[in-house]
C-alpha cells in the first residue's frame, strides 16, 4: 500500500493527540481522583419504600465531616428535596427510583449520576465553600420533568 | 454548478437512460425517500424553534399545536434523528453506488421496499407521536411505555435501512461477479462499507424492539430490565452517529473535491478510513453510559479506548478532505500557505454549505471529544452542552451537507437549474453563523448544570442556573437556523417547481485520484475480512459487560407519565 510522507506524518500526530488524550484522563483518574459512578448494588422499584436505606430517606451523619444523604428521586421530586451539611463537609448521594429514569446533577460539582429502575445509584462530592449547591434531574421523566430539583445548603 | 460542467458523467434523466443504468424503477423510490428526508427536516426543524425560544422563556408548544413541550421535542428528534438522516443516506447512498459500480442495483424490489417500508414506518410512528402515546422522545428509554405502533414504526425505519444494506453488498457482488479481480470502485465501496457497518450496529436495537419493548408493550412480558435496555439502546446509539456522518463522508472526500476541481490524495487512504470506521464504530456505546449505575467500570475502561480509536480515522478525514481542498485551490490559482482558500469556488452554494459544515465539525469533534474523556464526560452528560455538541455534528456537519448536496442533486434528479443561488448562499452562511452563536449558548449553559432535555422556559430552577445570556444566545442562533431553513425550503420549492429546464446535462460530480485503485493493496478491499474484525471487537466489548452485568433486573413494568 503507499502512503504518502505527509500521510504518514499527519498519521502519527494523530496517534499522538489520541494518546495524549488517554494519558489525560489516566491522570485525572489517578492523581486527581476525579472517577465515574460505579456499581452500588440492586434494589426492586417495586418495594422501594419498603427496602433499606430508601424506607428512610434523609441525611445520615457518619462522622467526621462525612453525610450520607439517601434520596429517592420520583415523578416529579426529589426526596429530600434539600438537605443542609457544615462547610467541609464530605456527601455521598445514594439515589434510586421507584418509577422512571431519573438523573442527578449537581451544579459546581462533578457529581453526575442516572438514576435507573433497578439500580442504586452513588456518587460523592466534597463542600469546602458555603452557599447553596443546586441538583436538578437531567434524564426526561414525564411532563413534569422540569419540576425536579433540589438543594445543598452549606453553611 | 461550474466545477460540475464537464461532460464526462450521466446527465439528468435522458443521459441516465441512455447510460442505463438509472433505471425508472429504480428512480422514483430513490426520488420518494429523498421527499421524505426533505419533510422530516422540514417538520422537526420547525419544532426547534420552540425549544430555542423556550430558553428564555417564550413557551410556545401549546401555539403549535403540542400538548408538551417534550412531544414537540419528540418529533423534533424522531424525525430528524431518524426519519432525515436514514432516508437521505438511503437515497444518496443507493444514487452513488449506481454511479460508482455503474450498473443498476441488483435489486429493484429491495430498493422499492426500503420506500415503502420507510413511509409505513413514518406513518406509524408519527399517528402514535401526534395522539401523544409516544412522548418518549427519540431514545424511548424503559420503562416509559409508548404505543406500540410507536416501536413498530421506529423499527420499520430501521428494516428500511437494512433492506438498502443488503441491495448495496448484493449489487457490489455483482459487480464483482462482471469484474472478477478488479479492484472495487471506491465511490461503491465507501457506500458499502457505511451500510455493513450500520447492519452490524443495528443488532441492538432491533434485539431491544423486538424481545423487549415489543411484546413489553403489548402486555406479553410483565417487566422490562431498564439498565440492560439502555446497553441495547446504546450499542446502537453511538455507531448511529457514524451512520449519519458517514455519507457526508463520502461527499467530502469524493464529492466536493471535484466541485473545487481538486484531486483526493489516495485511493488507499480513503479505504483505510472506511474501514477503521467499520471496525472501530460500534465497540463503544457505553461511553454514553459512564454516569450509569449498573455497569462494571472496567467495561467503561475499555469502551474508552475503543471510542479514542474511533476519532483516528475522523483526523485522517481531516487531513485528507483539506488536502484535496488546497490542490484543488492552488490548481485556481492560489498562492501561499492560506491563499488557496479564497480561491476555492465560495460562489457555489453547494461547495459553500459543505465548506461551512466541515468547518463546524471541527469544533464539533472537538466537543465530541470532552463528552468521550470519561471522567470530563461527569461536567457535562445530559447538560446542555451535549446539543450544543450534536447541534454541531449531526445537526450541521451532516445536515448542512445534506442541503449542500441537495443543491447540485436536486438539479441533477429534476433536469431543472437551481433557482435563488445567492438565496441559497446566504442560506448556508446564516446556517453557520446561527449554529455557532446557539452552540455558544448552550454550551455554556451546559458547564453551568443546566440540563438538556427540559423545558427551561417551565423550569421553577431557571432563574438558579445563571445562565440568562448564554440561554439568549441559544436562543437568536436557534431562530437563525430555523430561518436558514426556511430560505433553504424556499429555494427547493423554486428550483423544484419554477426552475429553467437546463440546456446542458449535469453529471454527477466525481474526484479524480492521484493515486487511484491500482495502487491500493488487495487487503483493502476485503469487506467480509474486516466485518470478522468488526464483529470481533464487539464480541470483545460486549460480551464480558454482558456476563459480568447478568442475571437480568427485569423489575419495571411499562409507565406512561406524560
Ligand atoms: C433548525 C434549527 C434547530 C434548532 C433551533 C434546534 C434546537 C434544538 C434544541 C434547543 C434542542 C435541545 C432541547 C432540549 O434539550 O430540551 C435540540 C435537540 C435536538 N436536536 Fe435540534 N435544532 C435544530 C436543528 C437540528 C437538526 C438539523 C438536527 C439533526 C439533523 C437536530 C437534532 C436534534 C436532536 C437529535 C436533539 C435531541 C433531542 C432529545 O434530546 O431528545 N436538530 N434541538
Ligand atoms: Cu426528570
Ligand atoms: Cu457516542
Amino acid at each position: 500500500m503507499r502512503v504518502e510522507a505527509y500521510e504518514r506524518f499527519f498519521m502519527i500526530l494523530a496517534a499522538l493527540l489520541l494518546v495524549l488524550g488517554i494519558v489525560g484522563i489516566a491522570i485525572g483518574a489517578l492523581v486527581a481522583g476525579v472517577h465515574v459512578p460505579s456499581p452500588a448494588g440492586r434494589v426492586d422499584p417495586r418495594t422501594l419504600t419498603t427496602t433499606p436505606p430508601f424506607d428512610q430517606p434523609g441525611l445520615r451523619d457518619l462522622g467526621g465531616g462525612k453525610y450520607e444523604a439517601v434520596v429517592i428521586a420520583r415523578a416529579w421530586q426529589f426526596q429530600p428535596d434539600q438537605i443542609e451539611v457544615p462547610v467541609g463537609s464530605t456527601v455521598t448521594f445514594t439515589l434510586a427510583t421507584p418509577d422512571v429514569i431519573h438523573g442527578f446533577v449537581l451544579t459546581g460539582t462533578n457529581a453526575n449520576v442516572m438514576v435507573i429502575p433497578g439500580q442504586i445509584a452513588q456518587v460523592t462530592a466534597r463542600f469546602d465553600r458555603p452557599g447553596e449547591y443546586l441538583w436538578v434531574c437531567h434524564e426526561y421523566c414525564g411532563f413534569g420533568h422540569h419540576q425536579m430539583f433540589g438543594k445543598v445548603v452549606v453553611r | 454548478m461550474s466545477a460540475t460542467a464537464r461532460p464526462q458523467a450521466f446527465a439528468g434523466q435522458g443521459a441516465i437512460a441512455r447510460e442505463g443504468i438509472f433505471l425508472a424503477e429504480q428512480l422514483w423510490p430513490i426520488k420518494g425517500q429523498l421527499v421524505l428526508a426533505l419533510l422530516g427536516l422540514a417538520i422537526g426543524g420547525i419544532m426547534g424553534l420552540i425549544q430555542a425560544l423556550d430558553r428564555i422563556g417564550i413557551v410556545m408548544y401549546k401555539a403549535m399545536l403540542m400538548q408538551t413541550y417534550y412531544q414537540g421535542l419528540t418529533i423534533h428528534g424522531v424525525l430528524l434523528a431518524f426519519l432525515f438522516t436514514f432516508s437521505f443516506n438511503n437515497a444518496f447512498v443507493s444514487l452513488m453506488a449506481i454511479r460508482g459500480f455503474e450498473r443498476p442495483l441488483a435489486s429493484t424490489f429491495l430498493v422499492q421496499g426500503a420506500f415503502w417500508t420507510m413511509l409505513v414506518g413514518t406513518l406509524l410512528a408519527a399517528y402514535a407521536i401526534l395522539t401523544n402515546q409516544a412522548t418518549v422522545l427519540f431514545t424511548f428509554y424503559a420503562p416509559m411505555r409508548a404505543s406500540s405502533l410507536f416501536y413498530l414504526g421506529a423499527a420499520l425505519l430501521v428494516i428500511s435501512t437494512l433492506l438498502t444494506a443488503l441491495n448495496l453488498v448484493l449489487t457490489r457482488r455483482a459487480w464483482q461477479r462482471e469484474h472478477p479481480g478488479e479492484r472495487t470502485p471506491l465511490l461503491g465501496f465507501v457506500g458499502v462499507v457505511t451500510y455493513v457497518m450500520w447492519a452490524l450496529a443495528t443488532v441492538g436495537v432491533v434485539v431491544l424492539v423486538v424481545f423487549f419493548l415489543l411484546p413489553w408493550s403489548l402486555g406479553w412480558l410483565k417487566t422490562t430490565d431498564p439498565q440492560f435496555n439502555r446497553i441495547l439502546f446504546w450499542y446502537t446509539g453511538h455507531p448511529i452517529v457514524y451512520f449519519w456522518l458517514m455519507p457526508a463522508y463520502i461527499s467530502w472526500y469524493l464529492l466536493v473535491p471535484r466541485q473545487v476541481g481538486g484531486r483526493v490524495f489516495s485511493d488507499s487512504l480513503v479505504r483505510l478510513a472506511f474501514i477503521l470506521l467499520l471496525v472501530f464504530s460500534v465497540p463503544t456505546g457505553l461511553h454514553h453510559q459512564y454516569v450509569d449505575p449498573g455497569i462494571p467500570t472496567v467495561m467503561k475502561v475499555v469502551h474508552l479506548f475503543t471510542t479514542f480509536s474511533v476519532v483516528f480515522p475522523s483526523l485522517v478525514t481531516a487531513f485528507t478532505v483539506m488536502a484535496a481542498l488546497e490542490d484543488g485551490g492552488r490548481a485556481r490559482g492560489g498562492r501561499g500557505l492560506l491563499g488557496w482558500i479564497w480561491k476555492l469556488p465560495w460562489g457555489d452554494p453547494s461547495v459553500t454549505a459543505q465548506l461551512l459544515a466541515m468547518l463546524v465539525f471541527i469544533l464539533g469533534g472537538a466537543t465530541g471529544i470532552v463528552n468521550a474523556s470519561y471522567n470530563l464526560n461527569n461536567v457535562v452528560h445530559n447538560t446542555s452542552f451535549v446539543p450544543g455538541h450534536f447541534h454541531m455534528t449531526v445537526g450541521t456537519a451532516v445536515a448542512l451537507s445534506f442541503i449542500g448536496i441537495s443543491y447540485w442533486l436536486i438539479p441533477y434528479l429534476t433536469g431543472r437549474e437551481l433557482m435563488g443561488r445567492s438565496l441559497a448562499l446566504a442560506q448556508a452562511w446564516l446556517w453557520f453563523v446561527g449554529v455557532l452563536l446557539f452552540a455558544r449558548g448552550q454550551i455554556a449553559a451546559g458547564l453551568l448544570g443546566e440540563p438538556r432535555r427540559s423545558s427551561i422556559g417551565e423550569a421553577p430552577y431557571r432563574d438558579l442556573i445563571h445562565a440568562g445570556l448564554d440561554n439568549w444566545l441559544t436562543a437568536i442562533g436557534g431562530t437563525l437556523m430555523v430561518i436558514s431553513g426556511l430560505i433553504y425550503f424556499i429555494v427547493v420549492l423554486w428550483t423544484v417547481f419554477g426552475g429553467r429546464r437546463l440546456t446542458q446535462p449535469l453529471g454527477i460530480p466525481v474526484a479524480e485520484m492521484r493515486f487511484g485503485a491500482r495502487e491500493t493493496s488487495p487487503l483493502l478491499d476485503r469487506l467480509g475480512f474486516w466485518f470478522l474484525i468488526a464483529v470481533v471487537l464487539v464480541a470483545i466489548a460486549y460480551i464480558p459487560l454482558i456476563l459480568l452485568y447478568l442475571p437480568l433486573q427485569s423489575v419495571s413494568p411499562p409507565i406512561k407519565v406524560y
